[in-house]
């Protein structure tokens, strides 16, 4: 059963897409919890919302009005934060609400009735085709390399950024930077679960791995091993029972996410 | 770099106001503070200590005035990395943060080594050398959240110091911890400035802490008063505090008078 199950070129696709998008949201939700940025990751995927209906409307690929929407809305949200006296959580609120207000606009302006929103909110990675799976490729290349770059400085700015600004880091780029790997994370993590439950793939592995690592570097580990896990085990779940494939991953990372949290306090016992 | 010259100005402020949110911050500020000095910044709380400090640091860019640290701008001076050891008043934002001791030292060097470049063994030599300095090698692996206050006030002064630098900012270093180890810290930087050759600053709000460790004292209440050495008048504590304060004496056993009881 399994060697038909792989023998489907859709299914390829499928878990090739999956194993890319969650290795790079393994890594990225490491950042993502440590910086506490969770509730950004829920602005900037929701945001997208509005670029991928104006994609529908204007007739191009949804892929880069989302990703122009997604970035100026975190674009928006660190400047609210940075140079006026708006809170950061309630810039979010309303930049993501206004996004998502806009993207309703948009699609019934297209009258666009065919096209698949429903795959957009909600994720469906086993329509992806060839081309969407190179962008992805070409996305987590691009992110990774970025991290591993700037590695240090990223976590010397996540762990006191006042002090990383004195020792000459530039925190300023760099949190602008941060700001774009996750819109770019976000766009392409929404083939796998779609723009409503983008914010799991970017959190909970993070959570999970703080919940079982000591090191910052060994949580990088867990955390993308838990989420590549989670994502093929997840798809292959979902297609054996039949639910959705992103519900699916989401449901069994919050699963592990539970049952780690219950073994902590006997995992740390030293 | 040339060596320290003998009095050599370590920071210059000329005329330093600072503004923030219309509220005036710092008034006309003038201030010298000559290389090797031990410096207490005393002022109560929202007197503009630490807003002092950041405008030292380069953090806050004053709206009118001049500051120099070693003859540059603290913009300037920041991108070499390797002038100015600072620790924050709170350095610990989060304390599961997965880092261990050692981590936490060397990225002091981290300006140092620069970007898209991974510590060397020479970094992390000098990062085990800080360690040592402040008596906490046998902590290196352990995990920051871990320690006690007092552990991780010298693990971030060790990071300070990491920097080899030529001023060390200490902002209320010694808050939040009890007395004894109060006075451990502030002498082990007394005899680390002697031996690493440095300029220090601390902010404290601590008047018997300050009169007992340093050289100068340097009182600030929006506006500044330098004090050469202490004991500190009482009138002019007043003035900085706006209030009564503890009256300072030295003498064989460290005491302290206070006024008489009513009853």
């Amino acid at each position: 059963m399994m060697t038909d199950l792989f023998a489907l070129g859709f299914l390829q696709r499928a878990l090739a897409a999956a194993i890319l998008v969650s290795l790079l949201c393994g890594v990225l939700s490491t950042f993502v919890v440590l910086r506490r940025m969770a509730f950004i990751g829920v602005g900037i995927s929701h945001s997208a919302f509005g670029g991928v209906a104006l994609g529908f409307l204007l007739g191009i690929d949804p892929l880069w009005t989302g990703i122009g929407f997604a970035l100026m809305v975190a674009l928006l949200i660190e400047y609210a934060q940075t140079r006026t006296s708006v809170e950061e959580d309630t810039a979010i609120g309303i930049f993501f609400a206004a996004s998502m207000a806009l993207g309703l606009v948009f699609l019934h302006l297209s009258r666009a009735y065919n096209v698949d929103v429903f795959g957009f909110l909600f994720g469906n990675i086993l329509a992806i085709d060839t081309r969407q799976l190179w962008q992805i490729l070409v996305v987590t290349v691009a992110v990774l390399a970025v991290i591993l770059a700037f590695f240090k400085e990223i976590v010397f700015l996540s762990f006191d950024e006042e002090m990383a600004w004195v020792n000459g880091v530039p925190v300023k780029a760099l949190r602008y930077l941060f700001l774009v790997l996750m819109a770019l994370v976000v766009i392409v993590t929404i083939y796998l679960v779609g723009i409503i439950l983008v914010s799991a793939l970017l959190v909970i592995p993070g959570a999970i791995a703080q919940n079982l690592a000591r090191q910052l570097k060994s949580m990088v580990w867990v955390a993308t091993g838990v989420s590549v896990g989670s994502a093929v085990g997840g798809l292959i779940l979902s297609y054996a029972i039949d639910f959705p494939s992103g519900a699916t991953i989401v449901l069994v990372l919050a699963g592990l996410y539970l049952l780690t949290s219950g073994l902590r306090p006997w995992l740390h016992h030293r | 770099m040339k060596a320290p010259e003998l009095d050599e100005t370590a920071i210059k402020l000329e005329g330093v106001w600072v503004n923030f949110n219309g509220t005036l911050i710092l008034e006309d500020v003038n201030l010298t503070i000559e290389t090797g000095r031990y410096v207490g910044i005393l002022g109560p709380n929202g007197a503009g200590k630490s807003t002092l400090l950041k405008v030292i640091l380069g953090l806050i860019r004053p709206q009118r005035g001049t500051v120099r640290v070693f003859g540059e701008s603290p913009e300037k001076l920041r991108h070499q990395g390797s002038v100015v050891g600072y620790l924050p008043q709170r350095p610990l934002g989060n304390p599961r943060f997965p880092v261990t001791v050692l981590d936490v030292v060397l990225m002091g060097r981290y300006g140092r080594i620069g970007l898209f470049k991974r510590p060397r063994r020479e970094d992390r030599d000098l990062a085990r050398a800080r360690l040592e300095d402040l008596g906490i090698s046998h902590l290196a692996h352990r995990l920051i959240g871990e320690l006690s206050g007092g552990e991780q006030q010298r693990v971030f002064i060790a990071r300070a110091l990491g920097v080899e630098p030529r001023i060390l900012i200490l902002d209320e270093p010694t808050v939040s911890l009890d007395a004894c180890v109060q006075d451990d810290i502030l002498e082990l930087v007394n005899t680390l400035r002697d031996k690493l050759n440095l300029t220090v600053l601390i902010v404290s709000h601590d008047i018997g802490a300050v009169a007992r460790h340093m050289d100068d004292v340097v009182c600030i209440n929006r506006r500044i008063h330098v004090h050469q050495r202490p004991p500190i008048g009482r009138l002019g504590l007043e003035s900085t505090f706006g209030c009564a304060v503890e009256y300072l004496f030295h003498g064989e056993i460290p005491h302290r008078v206070v006024k008489t009881h009513d009853d």
